[in-house]
């Protein structure tokens, strides 16, 4: 038991507002030191699984070009488009932008992403078709939209995904039921994840439908 | 393309992210901004990423260290200074160019290697490189403002920025101490073999929990299903396909709960400038629990 040492740290340390960064590595060395990895041995461990995943930290190149088309106007034009058209809400763009990415991902078509489609597009269009409709939101209402914003992408990512026959995650299941004699084909393995699909695509237009309906009331529609 | 073309195109794109890392160092060295520890900081992080594979892995994680202690004394703090905005600003439809073309040309190159997961990642890179070619093009801007931009972003991003990867490395940490059999372990000694409800709700609470704790379903799955989904629910008669992917999604509902699931959660925030760390997962919080109460019931009234 003495080994969740390193887990109760990290939940420790997120609740309590510490640094993330240095967090994560106390409970790295707490855990390793603990397991009888020694020291040397614990630093080895989490550098070498640094350097494998480097792979995650490849968004940055995306960086530079997103800045610099940042810079040019991106944003703002984004957000003027949304001004012109009628009818649009910030969370219709929203429920729109999570239908899409889930049927994106259930061709296993990798588009979307934070970097690429949030922060650049996504985000300042909703923001735009909310200020078209109600004028300048409250600091509250514009922090309540940021993380709405971010989280569609995930809805969207995370359970259209599986829907895909020959997805990572469908194969993981097929793979591990396997190494126990459980015969289980991939086909029959991503149909199971439609009704969860369906879940999760209803309950986030919820979330979306009901974030418009919270920025109408107490105001009057211009 | 084939896996060594992979290979080599992939630690280029490797070192291109280490030397923007170390030119972001140069400019917050040089120009003072944010101070020295920031040009530390992003100088040591492009060092592991140039040659992170040629150092002794126990000096990586030395270096990590130091990151740390960087990050918790708050020496690391935005670099961009804000350059004047441009006067001449091109048309809004031309600037969505090289946005779309950075999310469909690394779909597009994906496709020259399937079922080739470095594929995709390659596709990533090349398609940030050939949305920053389009960018220069639409923009007429120099080169160097690139650079400045990429400065600013990373700037923006903080520590944020490295943690996905660092926290893949206490996955790892966590894997190598066997932390996931210690949880298995405590959860199956509350049930009783033949309930089917309880044995649902453990293997859908188990796996989010753990996948909360891991930052990664992918990584929580073998362990959870070997220790609480097969015993107490596959052998109690579930579908193995239903069951088993039902499984892995509520791991998902665990990814949306989690600051460990940094990419998909802290990164966004600081990518948004949103004034709680936690605003991502606190709007996912309803979600997440309804979504996993619905994982529950699933698999006890569709699966058996």
């Amino acid at each position: 038991m003495i080994r969740l040492l390193g887990v109760v740290l990290v939940v420790a340390g997120f609740l309590l507002g510490v640094d993330t960064i240095a967090v994560v590595l106390g409970a790295g060395l707490a855990t390793g030191l603990l397991a009888g990895l020694g020291l040397e041995e614990t630093l080895a461990t989490l550098g070498r699984a640094f350097v494998e995943a480097r792979y995650i930290s490849l968004f940055l190149l995306s960086l530079p070009a997103i800045g610099l088309l940042e810079r040019y106007g991106l944003r703002e034009r984004a957000a003027e488009w949304m001004a012109r058209l009628a009818g649009v809400t910030a969370g219709r763009v929203l429920g729109i932008y999570t239908l899409a990415r889930g049927a994106a991902a259930a061709l296993s078509l990798r588009l979307g992403g934070h970097v690429q489609f949030i922060r650049p597009l996504v985000y300042p269009m909703a923001l735009g078709a909310a200020r078209r409709r109600h004028g300048t939101l409250e600091p509250a209402e514009e922090e309540r939209l940021k993380g709405l914003s971010a989280a569609v992408e995930n809805y969207g990512n995370f359970f259209g995904q599986n829907l895909f026959v020959a997805s990572a995650g469908v194969l993981l299941v097929v793979a591990t039921l396997a190494e126990r004699k459980i015969a289980a084909t991939p086909l029959a393995v991503s149909r199971a994840a439609l009704p969860v699909a369906l879940m999760a695509g209803g309950l986030a237009l919820a979330q979306c439908l009901l974030f418009d309906w919270r920025l109408r009331r107490g105001r009057k529609p211009r | 393309m084939t896996a060594p073309l992979l290979q080599a195109l992939l630690e280029g794109f490797y070192a291109l992210c280490g030397l923007l890392a170390l030119d972001a160092a140069v400019r917050a060295w040089r120009t003072g901004l944010g101070g020295r520890g920031t040009g530390l900081f992003w100088g040591l992080f492009g060092l592991l990423f140039l040659c992170g594979g040629l150092l002794p892995p126990a000096l990586v994680g030395a270096l990590l260290l130091v990151l740390g202690g960087l990050s918790a004394l708050g020496r690391v703090r935005p670099v961009g200074a804000i350059a004047p905005s441009p006067a001449r600003k091109p048309p809004g439809r031309l600037l969505l160019i090289p946005a779309l073309a950075l999310g469909a040309s690394a779909f597009l190159l994906a496709l020259l290697a399937p079922g080739e997961p470095r594929g995709g990642l390659v596709g990533l890179g090349a398609g940030a490189l050939f949305a920053a070619l389009l960018a220069l093009l639409v923009t007429r801007a120099r080169p160097a403002e690139l650079l400045q931009e990429n400065a600013r972003m990373l700037g923006l991003m903080g520590p944020a920025g490295i943690l996905p990867q660092l926290l893949a490395a206490l996955g790892a940490l966590f894997a190598a101490a066997g932390v996931g059999g210690v949880i298995a372990q405590a959860l199956s000694g509350l049930l009783a073999p033949g309930a089917r409800l309880a044995g649902a709700a453990a293997y859908c609470l188990g796996m989010a929990l753990f996948t909360a704790v891991m930052g990664n379903a992918f990584a929580a799955f073998a362990v959870i299903t070997a220790g609480i989904g097969i015993p107490f629910v596959l052998d109690q008669g579930a579908d193995p396909a239903l069951a088993g992917l039902l499984g892995l999604t509520a791991g998902y509902c665990g990814t949306l709960l989690t600051p460990m699931a940094a990419n998909f959660n802290v990164v966004p925030a600081a990518l948004l400038e949103t004034a709680s760390r936690q605003r991502v997962i606190l709007a996912q919080l309803p979600v997440a629990l309804a979504l996993l109460a619905a994982h529950i019931a699933l698999m006890y009234f569709y699966a058996f």
